[in-house]
């Protein structure tokens, strides 16, 4: 899941979700896939729901969940984590099995990829060992069209001995026979017997001799075949799941135990420890999967990913691999820059062209001065300011950003990058949960759960702030604009401003490495963790739909939240500013109290007031500190950048205060949604402490060296 | 006949080999495992990232990326 309204925000603190079961008529269907199936677009397709989907692994970081309706019955389709296995290897996995297993969906619908059938198989195998009431969907058939590889969905199906259709979940087609399916398995009017997989004799032998007593016992709650061969591989992580799904535990049960002892001595007679139990599982099913795979699969074309494979020798190369990804960067700034100029003009004008009305109206109303200075100079301005600063940008950066997510690009970012998140000790999906902080840090770190180690988990997690979010780049830009693009004349402008945020952007991925580094060395010591990172075939984004989708559900979605905060704010400055003691306001009282240790940082008491009253979102600070400024200052019309440069002039801004602004707003405290993120993803309050302070600490350092350095050269 | 393995990290780019021993053990050999990479899996190297370390292999239809660390402890023959 990427940026959505389910995946940055307070939604995201919500508890896993809870299925009622039960109600007669509504059947609870478990998506499963493989990552990067397009299992979010089925999904969506079928809920309705807009649920953002990225070519990249790992994308469903919380289960979603959606209601749709077929032939007069109603489902509940539970989006669960995208794995490549049921081995539980990772967090994500497990709660992929536990919901599949225990969960007790009334039907599982796993969602492959027609161009990697063989190794999606693995999952689907696994998956029939756990429940019968399983449809496959074959999707991205279209893919596998323009690949020349035909697939005999009939013949799959037949060797399945489960449902298999085909889908091109993007254009809709299929989605309506897999509802069919779906409504026919759920019905029962149809017995499935599926494939059964046959393991190597001696393992086999074992199963026979325990699961009778384990049937015995747990009856037809579940599988006693597969329970079976769980407590055979002494799976610990399994276990403990079955002991609170049974409410107790079948290894203390004496006629299990029994059976078991007996297994294991015949195993142990053919030399078969732990781990080999563990291989020889896993060989028999890819081997099953293989054996499936070569029956029922065909190429037309040897050479089908011949052009995903010369893609990548440029992207990836040693000589162009980086160029390349920090062009990109720079030219999705360039664009997002040189493109908001014009609209957020317009909208600028039109907002305040409003509050002159607003204001024309109030006073003709007659109402009291108080209430005009609460409604409008207090929560239409900075609302205003917050539309036309933020929205521009990120409708055009949004966008961009998504058809870049969409190509498969990203996964090639962790590739290119990983050799440095490796020297820092880290792990190089850690990459991919920076990206997607670019977004939003607190769906960045969501994100985070796609790293399987902890440690690296926690880097990861306390490092994302690094990452200058959505919040921060139309504020970043502002800055840049109004202060340093001036040097540079006419179309230059835009690429220096490019430039500059580029600079900033590359900054924030060097003290990501760096602190990485400093807490590999120290409070979270460790090397690094194994890693295998899948690149996905690249895929040609649906331009038309990503514009659509990615305005109305992440631009749209974003605005609303700052708008939420903004209003408040405005309310909160006003107030402060207009409320004396003695012969000064709040505000001057509480900028007065904070300024002399702002000046050590290279900042003012009015900014950073405004950071700490930004804590709820980081896109009002820049309308924080115009509305407290307005407020003590004598400028009281403004209706262009250039004017705001005037008023942050007048109130003795000069390029290192632009700097350490900068600076400062890619180097502080988390903001509150993101804090609250942390603190359910590592249920820890002690790691949220630290994922507030060292960015903080790092920022006030920074900005302190850098500020005394520049005034004691005698630069500003 | 004496067949000599190798290290998957010292597989060309370009060239393909069979996995015959697994060394990793715990997590990393169950990922592995999970890969598909069982014996007799055929591997192709395809691409270096820019630093050399990941490498990119054609495994059973997928392109993963494999740091030499793992890739370290994947024995098998060149073909």
């Amino acid at each position: 899941m990427g940026l959505t309204s389910q995946s940055s925000g307070s939604s995201v603190l919500q508890s896993e979700p809870k299925i009622i079961h039960n109600i007669p008529d509504k059947k609870v269907i478990a998506l499963a896939g493989n990552p990067n199936v397009g299992k979010s677009t089925v999904f969506n397709s079928l809920t309705g729901l807009n649920q953002h989907t990225g070519n990249w692994p790992g994308k469903t970081v919380t289960s979603a969940q959606g209601q749709y309706k077929h032939k007069d019955r109603n489902f509940t389709l539970v989006d669960i984590p995208g794995t490549y296995s049921l081995m539980a290897n990772s967090v994500e996995e497990e709660v992929a099995r536990d919901f599949i297993c225990f969960g007790n969906p009334d039907a599982t619908v796993i969602v492959t990829d027609a161009t990697c059938m063989e190794r999606n198989l693995n999952l689907v195998l696994q998956t029939l060992e756990i429940t019968a009431n399983v449809v496959v969907c074959v999707n991205l058939l279209d893919e596998a069209k323009r690949k020349k590889i035909n697939i005999n969905l009939n013949e799959l199906s037949r060797q399945l001995g489960v449902p298999v259709i085909g889908t091109s979940a993007r254009s809709g087609e299929g989605l309506n026979e897999l509802m069919d399916a779906v409504h026919e398995l759920t019905s029962k009017r149809k017995t499935y017997s599926p494939f059964r997989i046959n393991y190597t004799y001696v393992i086999e032998q074992a199963i026979t001799l325990v699961e009778p007593s384990v049937k015995e016992l747990i009856g037809n709650t579940l599988n006693s075949r597969w329970v079976t061969l769980k407590l055979l591989e002494g799976d610990k992580a399994l276990l403990r799941a079955l002991h609170k799904y049974l409410k107790y535990d079948l290894t203390e049960k004496f006629t299990i135990t029994k059976k078991l002892n007996e297994a294991y001595n015949i195993l142990r007679e053919a030399n078969i420890d732990n781990d080999q139990f563990r291989d020889t599982i896993v060989s028999d099913i890819v081997g099953m999967a293989a054996n499936i795979f070569s029956t029922t699969i065909t190429f037309e074309n040897q050479k089908y990913n011949q052009l995903d494979r010369k893609i990548d020798s440029i992207l990836t190369s040693k000589t162009f691999g980086r160029p390349i990804m920090i062009g990109l960067l720079g030219i999705v700034f360039w664009l997002t820059i040189t493109g908001a100029n014009t609209p957020s003009e317009i909208i600028f004008n039109c907002l305040f062209w409003i509050e002159d009305r607003l204001s024309d109206f109030f006073m003709w109303a007659g109402t009291p001065s108080w209430v005009h200075g609460i409604l409008v100079m207090g929560i239409y301005r900075t609302l205003a300011w917050v539309v036309s600063v933020m929205l521009p940008p990120m409708a055009i950066f949004f966008p961009l950003f998504t058809l870049l997510e969409d190509s498969g690009y990203l996964p090639r970012i962790a590739f290119n990058l990983d050799n440095y998140f490796k020297k820092a000790y880290a792990h190089g999906k850690q990459a991919l949960t920076m990206c997607m902080g670019f977004g939003c840090n607190a769906a960045g770190i969501i994100g985070c759960r796609i790293i399987d180690s902890p440690r690296e988990r926690l880097i990861a997690t306390i490092t994302n702030n690094f990452v200058p979010c959505n919040g921060r780049f139309p504020t970043l830009i502002a800055i840049i604009t109004m202060f340093f693009a001036g040097i540079a004349a006419g179309p230059f402008q835009s690429l220096l401003s490019a430039l500059l945020l580029t600079g900033i952007v590359i900054l924030g991925v060097v003290l990501t490495l760096l602190i990485s580094k400093m807490l590999s060395k120290t409070i979270l010591k460790g090397l690094p963790s194994s890693f295998t990172l899948e690149l996905p075939p690249y895929r040609k984004p649906q331009i038309g739909r990503v514009i659509v989708r990615s305005i109305f559900d992440r631009t749209l979605f974003v605005l609303g939240r700052a708008v939420l905060v903004a209003a408040p704010a405005g309310l909160v400055i006003w107030i402060l500013a207009n409320i004396h003691l003695g012969n000064l306001s709040l505000l001057s009282h509480t900028a007065n109290f904070l300024n002399p240790f702002a000046h050590l940082i290279g900042l003012d008491g009015h900014i950073l007031m405004a950071f700490i009253l930004g804590f709820p979102a980081n896109e009002i600070v820049v309308p924080i500190i115009i509305m407290s400024y307005m407020a003590t200052g004598n400028i009281l019309e403004l209706d262009s950048l250039d004017q705001l440069r005037q008023l942050l002039v007048s109130h003795n801004w000069t390029w290192l205060t632009a700097v350490c602004v900068m600076l400062f707003l890619l180097m502080h405290w988390p903001c509150g949604t993101t804090c609250l993120t942390i603190r359910k993803e590592t249920q820890s309050w002690k790691w949220t402490l630290v994922s507030f302070l060292l960015p903080t600490i790092t920022g006030v350092v920074i900005c302190f060296v850098v500020a005394n350095t520049v005034r004691l050269l005698g630069f500003a | 006949m004496e067949k000599k393995y190798i290290p998957l990290n010292f597989l060309p780019l370009g060239m393909k080999g069979k996995v015959k021993v697994l060394t990793a053990g715990g997590s990393i050999r169950r990922r592995l495992l999970d890969l598909g990479l069982v014996s007799d899996t055929e591997v192709e190297a395809l691409q270096k990232s820019p630093s050399g370390d990941p490498v990119a292999y054609h495994i059973r239809g997928a392109v993963i990326a494999l740091r030499s660390e793992e890739a370290s402890k994947i024995w098998i023959e060149a073909i």
